[in-house]
């Protein structure tokens, strides 16, 4: 706080908005100036700027201060556990023989991208609804499907997330607060279901994670009892993981904790020299295993009143959703789901891209992914750009969040914490969005990915959120 | 014509720069017509009375980048000239690729907690927002953006009072804190002469006579030209007023303002009747009926700039005697008479400062009758900038309609430049009157700009039997940046008359077309 008299008996020191003349002539004088880079608030829109500028009312600017201390405090101290892998019909919350989740935010059959449509065929197929993806595709237009987001299921599923009854879930318990979150197991690369892939080798490898891969996880972690993820997961940071894209580390820690209780259980020789091979034939088989971790720790912060924290980001390969802790979990603010930029495999163009899909963005909410980019340099090749522009996206990110969570660092910002509750304010004060950092599928239905890079949410979906959370607390 | 019109989506670049940029691709080549502008509803509207606007353009928001080109080439040059206009957009960066890049005033003030001051020319209708933002993190602001609203410029300094803050502006031009000027203002001696302005060139004239009487200025603060009105009553000048009070480095306190509400002038008055330290007023255009309220309070009142920064000077310890006071060249007026047909009997002012214009004209009003301005507050005799002179015209070209969408013309002197030569082959006028304003934010070459124009005209009257006078102004000082020696030679190189401060311009020019009995 500087008053008036302060500014007399004390060299100027200026913060300089708009005119950069403004701020060259300041410093030709030798008094010390900070230039912003600055873009008009709420993407310019008056409606926005005006709801911005009464949650800056300071009574009100406490209430949501307390209440996003809380929703980072719960994020920041949550301790997910692996505690099991099982069946989603077993453990899912609200899975039937005839659901398919899927990603991102709601969505009917008839508006899902090519991708999901590929996916979800593909796995009526599986689950032996259908007996080829044609007749898949006329039972799941029929109306005798329920689909729903993962993410009302206490679930999470990396890009099309399309998740059904069978399939084998990663259960993670969030210990000091007691609440579950599931995601299904990596397919690891490249055509996939996931992806949108859905011919005879894809649903032959879903069913044999269903009957070899995933019952030898679920011993083995009968044997394990627990692994503790949180802490795996900050090994795997300070060891050139982002957790997102980059999992190398990560599946390395992950397959060494399971090992042994693998070796123990009792599948044959050739089964658990089969998932050992599928585990290193790609890196990302501990992927959707941040998820969850990411998915429990941010429930958790969940229906606070008065937050402005992000508590989801996903979508949908349509839409980008998002939900906010103090407007509920039942409410959807969405956007248009984006293009990806970055570098695609031989063969394919820019035309191929299918938009931003998957709950992988759970990574990015909870503040690590494109959030702790900086921990992972060796990713640049993978999503374009320069180090150095990946060590400023994890700096970057502090400007839109509330604060930094201690127990995941960052080695190169000086053991600083990752950057930890978005908070849409401030996203709509700076016009900063969440980078987020993912994989590319094609845009039809039965090819899977082809490529991978940066993406962010459409700012609409903050605008929306904005309001909302006015019209309910101003 | 081949036109081209690009959107660049989420691409904001400030105002200043787009109008910088728009100029450049202006004199590209072939290219007829050039806009870089934001999407605002304002410059959409301005882009469908040109006849450019496109479903794409109608389409963009605020957030959003237009550019177009119109050019008078072939389609290719269309082409290649969006290109120049796309390349003018890569700034030089910033700093080191290490410096660390704020977007927020909250960001940045967290980062730096020894800043005390966040200067905010952003377009007016975010400009409340963003002083908002200075105020919650603790900051002085100084608020150069103008169109803000009347309750939010009350709001914020309502606000910044309870604070112990101050909200300088908005529309404030200049600024001097602790030695350093802001924004528009000059290079001056530091001293102990502390001025609370409410006009920008009032505050540039005001601390350059102090400048130039050989005393100095403590602080400058500036206000805003709307604080001194009823609905604001004051609030910035009269904490500015405290603010001196109290500052061990001030000992003279002087105000400056165009004519005020009288009950909010009152005020002003009361609170420097009850300073210990000298005060002196300035209130350009004040009546008799102020000139009395300050007489029953004991406080110096002035409506000219010029005696009111000698009476500053004095109250600070200079003996009058040992003063050069630039009195009015008496011979200098009868050598302008003399040239001057019975005709030429009409002043011509085209000023980039309003208070200077302000000056001026109320100087001509004390002689005569027929004086039209675009800041008249008379009606009857209130001009529009297009209108064509009438008698004795003086047009503010810093105001509102010259400059929607177009830099300050103490950056660009275009729409001047444009009218002085209507002026100028106007056989009733007898003086053509300018300033030239130097320092910090202003042309580094404001008579230069205006030389060529001034020369030929001069040369286009002398074949027609006629002789043009032309008195410049410049209000500078010597330390100012664009070097002030320099760039009186140049005008009176050219045969233009130099006067040495605002109220001697008001005074020659008025004495120049004197006639018969009013001579």
């Amino acid at each position: 706080m500087s008053t008036v008299v302060d500014l007399f008996s004390q060299p100027l020191s200026a913060i300089n908005v708009g005119a950069e003349m403004f701020a060259d002539d300041i410093k030709a004088q030798g008094a010390p100036v900070t230039h912003l880079d600055w873009t008009p608030p709420g993407g310019g829109r008056p409606d926005v700027i005006a709801v911005l500028t009464a949650l800056s009312r300071s009574d009100l600017a406490v209430k949501i201060a307390d209440a996003n201390a809380e929703a980072v405090e719960r994020i920041i101290t949550s301790q997910p556990v692996l505690v099991g892998y099982a069946p989603a019909i077993d453990v899912v919350p609200g899975m039937t023989r005839k659901t398919i989740l899927h990603a991102g935010p709601p969505i009917e059959f008839k508006d899902m991208a090519g991708t999901m449509v590929g996916a979800v065929t593909g796995a009526l197929v599986f689950e032996g609804l259908a007996d080829n993806v044609d007749e898949a595709y006329d039972l799941a237009a029929s109306g005798e499907i329920t689909f729903s987001p993962c993410h009302e299921h206490q679930t999470v599923g990396s890009m099309a997330g399309v998740t059904s009854a069978s399939m084998f879930m990663h259960v993670v318990e969030n210990r000091p607060y007691g609440n579950y979150a599931y995601t299904n197991l990596s397919e690891q690369l490249a055509k996939i279901l996931r992806m949108g892939a859905n011919d005879q080798s894809v649903i032959d490898r879903l069913k044999w994670m269903r009957d070899v891969f995933g019952p030898i996880l679920r011993d083995a972690m009968v044997s394990a009892k627990e692994i503790d993820l949180r802490m795996m997961l900050a090994q795997a940071l300070q060891m050139g993981d982002e957790a997102h894209n980059r999992n190398n580390a990560g599946t390395t820690l992950l397959i060494q904790a399971l090992a042994p209780h693998i070796l123990d259980s009792d599948f044959s020789t050739k089964d658990k020299q089969d998932v050992f091979n599928f585990v290193a034939s790609s890196d990302y088989f501990s992927g959707p295993t941040w998820m969850a971790c990411a998915k429990a720790a941010v429930d958790s912060a969940h229906d606070i009143d008065y937050s402005t924290v992000v508590t989801t980001m996903c979508r949908n390969g349509v839409e980008f959703g998002i939900r906010i802790s103090g407007l509920g979990q039942s409410r959807w603010f969405t956007g248009p789901a984006q293009y990806i930029e970055g570098p695609l495999f031989p063969g394919f163009t820019k035309e191929d891209r299918g938009r931003d899909i998957g709950d992988s963005a759970i990574t990015e909410t909870y503040g690590i992914g494109g959030f702790a980019m900086a921990c992972a340099p060796a990713i640049v090749p993978l999503v374009g750009g320069t180090v150095e522009e990946a060590i400023d996206y994890s700096r970057q990110m502090l400007e839109i969040t509330t604060t930094t969570n201690p127990n995941l660092t960052i080695p190169i910002l000086a053991f600083r914490g990752t950057a930890t509750g978005i908070d849409i304010r401030k996203v709509e004060e700076t016009g900063i969005l969440p980078l987020i950092n993912t994989a590319i599928a094609h845009k039809d239905a039965g090819i899977g990915m082809i490529g991978a890079g940066l993406t962010h949410p459409p700012i609409e979906a903050f605008h929306a959120a904005t309001l909302a959370f006015a019209a309910k607390y101003c | 014509m081949p036109t081209r019109s690009l959107i660049k989506k989420n691409k904001y670049i400030d105002s200043v720069s787009l109008m910088a940029i728009s100029t450049k691709a202006a004199a590209l080549d072939g290219v007829v017509n050039a806009v870089a502008a934001m999407a605002t509803p304002m410059n959409k509207d301005v882009l469908a009375n040109q006849g450019l606007i496109t479903d794409d353009i109608a389409e963009a928001t605020p957030g959003d980048l237009i550019l177009i080109v119109v050019t008078s080439g072939d389609e290719a040059g269309a082409d290649a000239a969006m290109n120049g206009l796309i390349a003018l957009l890569d700034r030089e960066p910033t700093g080191q690729a290490s410096e660390i890049v704020h977007h927020t005033i909250a960001a940045a003030a967290a980062a730096r907690p020894d800043a005390n001051i966040a200067v905010i020319s952003v377009n007016g209708q975010y400009a409340a927002h963003e002083a908002g933002k200075a105020l919650d993190a603790g900051l002085n602001v100084m608020l150069f953006s103008d169109n803000v609203p009347l309750a939010d410029e009350i709001a914020l300094k309502r606000r910044a009072h309870d604070a112990g803050l101050m909200v300088m502006g908005p529309d404030c031009g200049t600024a001097i804190i602790g030695g350093v000027s802001l924004c528009f203002a000059n290079k001056v001696r530091r001293g102990r002469i502390g001025i609370v302005a409410a006009s920008g060139t009032g505050a540039q004239e005001m601390s350059v006579r102090i400048h130039d009487f050989g005393a100095g200025v403590s602080e400058l603060i500036g206000t805003g030209g709307r604080d001194l009105s009823a609905e604001v009553g004051a609030i910035m000048m009269l904490d500015g007023i405290a603010a001196l009070d109290t500052d061990p480095g001030t000992d003279v306190i002087a105000v400056i303002s165009k004519p005020p509400a009288v009950a909010v002038a009152e005020k002003v008055l009361d609170r420097l009747a009850a300073s210990e330290k000298p005060a002196v007023a300035c209130f350009l255009g004040a009546g008799p009926e102020l000139m009395k309220a300050a007489e029953v309070r004991g406080v110096q009142l002035f409506n000219r700039t010029k005696p009111a920064a000698l009476a500053a000077v004095i109250a600070g310890g200079a003996r009058e005697v040992e003063l050069d006071l630039h009195e009015i060249n008496r011979p200098l007026i009868e050598e302008v008479r003399a040239k001057l047909t019975p005709e030429q009997r009409y002043i011509r002012g085209l000023f980039c400062g309003g208070t200077l214009c302000d000056e001026t004209m109320f100087l001509a009003l004390e002689k005569f009758g027929d004086v039209y301005s675009n800041i008249q507050k008379d009606p009857a005799k209130r001009l529009k900038g297009s209108d064509p002179s009438r008698a004795h015209t003086f047009l503010d070209f810093g105001e509102d309609e010259f400059t929607n969408g177009k830099p300050h013309p103490m950056i660009d002197p275009s729409n001047r430049i444009e009218r002085f030569k209507a002026e100028a082959a106007d056989p009733e006028v007898g003086v053509i009157v300018m300033d030239f304003v130097l320092g910090y934010g202003s042309n580094p070459d404001p008579v230069g700009v205006m030389l060529p124009t001034i020369v030929e005209a001069k040369d286009a009257a002398a074949k027609a039997g006629r002789h043009l006078e032309v008195l410049g102004y410049v209000l500078g000082t010597d330390r100012d940046e664009q070097g002030f020696d320099a760039q009186v030679k140049k005008l009176t190189d050219a045969g233009v008359t130099w006067a040495s401060s605002s109220t001697n311009t008001g005074l020659l020019a008025r004495e120049f077309v004197s006639k018969g009995e009013n001579a």
